[in-house]
C-alpha cells in the first residue's frame, strides 16, 4: 500500500529521489566531529522560533497603548502564555548562540574557503538577516530597554550624509520611535522568518552542492564519505537532545536571564534608562562602534566589522588546504580572533568610561588588524609548512586535491588527458592497497 | 558491552529504534499542547464564561435583559397570572412543559437568541416575536410559531441564595 502510493508520487514528483540525493544518499565526510552539529542546531531553533511566535502573534498587540500589556496578557491570563513567550525570548538568544559557534567553526576549520565562497556568503546573509530580526522583535515588547534600543539604532542611519534626517524619519515614520514604528517593525518581524526560511533552502542547496567540509580540510575521497541518513540523523538528534536539556534549563528555570530587567518597565519617551545596554549579540559591534570617536566613521566601521567577513575567502591565501589544523599560524590569529570578540563583547557591556575606552579602541585595531594581516600570514606560512613538511598522510591528500583542482579549473575534458590523470589516480589507490 | 552474539542479533537494535521513535514522538506530541492549549480562551475571557443576577432588582412583571459570555439573557420576573397561564398551555413545534423550563416558577431564564438565524427578539405582552423572520414565543419562552424550530434555550444556573442566580458553570 505505502509502496504503492509512493510509486503514485514518484510518478509525478521526485520524491524518492530527492530522499535518495538529499539524504539516504547524500554523502558526508565521516570525520565529523560535533561541531558540525550547529548547522542542524539553527535550523531546528529557527523552526521553535517560527512556531512559538506564531502562536504569539495570536495574543500580542503591536500598538503603543497594548503593547506593553498584552504581553502581561500572554505572561498571566493565555494558557501557557509564559511558556511560549519564554521558548520565544530564549530561543533568540539560543539562536545567536548556535549560529555563533556555527561561524567559529567555519572560522576555525576554514569552510569558507574554495569552493564554499557561496556558501558562505549565503551564510553571512542569513546572520545578517537574523540580526535584523531580532532587534525589530525586541522593539515588540514596548518595554525600556526596547523603545530606547531601536531609538538609538535607528539614529544610527541618521549619520548618513546629506539626507540622514529624512532616512531616519521614513524609518520610524514618526519623528520619534512610535505607533508607526512598532506597527512596522510587528510586520517586518512577522515577514522575515519567511525570508530567512527561503535563505536557509538556498544556503542547503549551496551546501549540498559543495557538500559539508571536513575537520581536516581536504576533501575526502568517496570511500571517506558515509551517507547522511542514518548516520548523521541520529548524530543531529543526539546534538538536539542535548541542545534542548540547556535551552529547556533556561526557560523553565531561568527564564530572565536573557532579559534586561529594564525591560520589564514598559517604555517611556519622556526618560532614558540610566545604562542602557543593546541585547548580548549585538555587544561586540557596540563596543566597535563606540570606539570610533567619529559618529559616521563608528558607523561605518560598525557595518565593515561584520562586511569584511565576505571578503576573507580571499584574503585566507594559503595553499594547504582547511583551517586551524595544519596551519599553525591561522590557528593562533583564530584564538586570538575569538578571545578578541569576548573582549569586545566585556567592553560593550561596560559604559564608555575610563580604560574601557582604550581597551575597546585596542581591541577593535586587533579585530581588523587579523583580517588585514591575515594575507600575509597564510601565504609565508604555507611556504613554511611546505618546506618543514607536513604530516605524509596530509601531503598526499594535498597533492590530489590541487591536481583534481588543477583538472577543473582547466576545464581538461580531452580523452587523453582524463585517461593520463585516471592513470595517477590508478597508481594512488595501487600504493594505497 | 555487546558481546558477539548481541551482533547476530540484529532485532535488539531495531526494538531500541522502535522505542526510540515511540518516546520521540511521545515528546512532540508533548510539545505540541502547550501550543493548542494557548488557542484556547485564556483567563480574562474565562471569567466572562459565568454571569452573576440580582434577582431583587427586577420588579414583579418585568423583564431584565444582561450579558452572559457576550449573548443576551432574558431573566424574566413572572407574575401569579402569567405562571398560572403558562402552566396550563402547551404548544406544538417544540412541545415542553412550562415546570420543565424554570427552577423557580416566578423566575424565567432564557437566552435571548432566536433559535432561527440568531436575532435577538423583541418582547411582547404575552413573550416575544423576532424581528427577522417573525417567530413568536410565548412566556415560557417556548416557539408558538415559525419559522424557529425550537423553544428559547434555558441556559444552566443555578440559585445562589434566595435573591442571586448565577448563570453558566464555572
Amino acid at each position: 500500500m505505502l509502496k504503492k502510493a509512493f510509486s503514485w508520487v514518484d510518478e509525478r514528483f521526485p520524491l524518492s529521489e530527492v530522499i535518495k540525493h538529499e539524504l539516504t544518499e547524500y554523502p558526508v565526510p565521516r570525520n565529523l566531529n560535533y561541531m558540525w552539529n550547529f548547522g542542524f542546531l539553527a535550523m531546528f531553533v529557527l523552526i521553535v522560533q517560527l512556531v512559538s511566535g506564531i502562536f504569539l502573534a495570536m495574543h500580542y498587540k503591536a500598538d503603543v497603548n497594548m503593547a506593553f500589556d498584552s504581553i502581561q496578557h500572554i505572561m498571566r491570563d493565555v494558557n501557557y502564555g509564559w511558556l511560549i513567550r519564554y521558548l520565544h525570548s530564549t530561543g533568540a538568544s539560543a539562536f545567536f548562540v548556535v549560529v555563533f559557534i556555527h561561524i567559529g567553526r567555519t572560522l576555525y576549520y576554514g569552510s569558507y574557503r574554495r569552493p564554499r565562497e557561496l556558501l558562505w556568503w549565503t551564510g553571512l546573509l542569513l546572520w545578517f538577516l537574523l540580526m535584523a530580526t531580532a532587534f525589530m522583535g525586541y522593539l515588540l515588547p514596548w518595554g525600556q530597554m526596547s523603545y530606547w534600543g531601536a531609538q538609538v539604532i535607528t539614529s544610527l542611519f541618521g549619520t548618513t550624509p546629506v539626507f540622514g534626517e529624512e532616512i531616519v524619519r521614513w524609518l520610524r515614520g514618526d519623528f520619534v520611535v512610535g505607533d508607526a514604528t512598532l506597527t512596522r517593525f510587528f510586520a517586518l518581524h512577522y515577514l522575515f522568518p519567511f525570508i530567512i526560511s527561503a535563505a536557509v533552502v538556498i544556503h542547503l542547496v549551496a551546501l549540498h552542492w559543495v557538500k559539508s567540509s571536513n575537520p581536516s580540510g581536504i576533501t575526502l575521497r568517496a570511500k571517506d564519505n558515509i551517507p547522511f541518513h542514518p548516520y548523521f540523523t541520529i548524530k543531529d538528534m543526539f546534538g538536539v537532545g542535548v541542545f534542548l536539556i540547556v535551552f529547556c534549563g533556561f526557560v523553565f528555570f531561568n527564564p530572565e536571564f536573557w532579559i534586561e530587567a529594564d525591560n520589564n518597565i514598559a517604555a517611556n519617551p519622556m526618560s532614558t534608562p540610566a545604562h542602557i545596554v543593546p541585547e548580548w549579540y549585538f555587544l561586540p559591534f557596540y563596543a566597535i562602534l563606540r570606539s570610533i570617536p567619529d559618529a559616521l566613521g563608528g558607523v561605518i566601521t560598525m557595518f565593515m566589522a561584520v562586511a569584511i567577513f565576505a571578503i576573507l575567502p580571499w584574503l585566507d591565501r594559503s595553499n594547504i588546504p582547511g583551517g586551524a589544523l595544519f596551519r599553525p599560524g591561522y590557528r593562533i590569529m583564530v584564538y586570538v580572533f575569538f578571545v578578541d570578540v569576548l573582549v569586545l563583547s566585556y567592553v560593550g557591556a561596560k559604559p564608555p568610561e575610563g580604560s574601557f575606552v582604550i581597551i575597546g579602541q585596542i581591541a577593535t585595531l586587533i579585530y581588523f588588524g587579523l583580517f588585514l594581516l591575515l594575507p600575509f600570514v597564510s601565504s609565508h606560512e604555507a611556504r613554511r609548512s611546505r618546506e618543514k613538511g607536513l604530516p605524509h598522510e596530509a601531503e598526499r591528500l594535498i597533492r590530489e586535491e590541487q591536481e583534481d583542482l588543477l583538472r577543473r579549473e582547466h576545464g581538461v575534458r580531452r580523452k587523453g588527458d582524463e585517461e593520463r590523470l585516471g592513470q595517477t589516480d590508478k597508481g594512488f589507490q595501487g600504493e594505497e592497497r | 558491552m555487546a558481546s558477539d552474539k548481541d551482533l547476530d542479533r540484529p532485532d535488539r537494535r531495531d526494538f531500541l529504534g522502535a522505542v526510540t521513535t515511540a518516546v520521540g514522538a511521545v515528546g512532540v506530541v508533548g510539545a505540541c499542547y502547550p501550543f493548542v492549549s494557548s488557542m484556547n480562551p485564556s483567563k480574562d475571557v474565562k471569567v466572562k464564561s459565568t454571569s452573576l443576577v440580582d434577582l431583587d432588582s427586577i420588579p414583579e412583571g418585568k423583564t431584565h435583559t444582561v450579558e452572559w459570555q457576550g449573548k443576551p439573557i432574558f431573566v424574566v420576573h413572572r407574575t401569579d397570572e402569567v405562571i398560572a397561564d403558562m402552566q396550563a398551555s402547551s404548544t406544538d413545534i417544540d412541545p415542553q412543559a412550562d415546570k420543565d423550563r424554570v427552577q423557580q416558577l416566578q423566575w424565567l431564564v432564557v437566552i435571548g437568541i432566536c433559535t432561527h438565524l440568531g436575532c435577538v427578539p423583541n418582547r411582547t405582552e404575552s413573550g416575544w416575536s423576532c424581528p427577522c423572520h417573525g417567530s413568536i414565543y410565548d412566556n415560557s419562552g417556548r416557539v408558538l410559531r415559525g419559522p424557529a424550530p425550537k423553544n428559547l434555550v434555558v441556559p444552566p444556573y443555578e440559585f445562589i441564595n434566595e435573591k442571586k442566580i448565577i448563570i453558566g458553570k464555572a
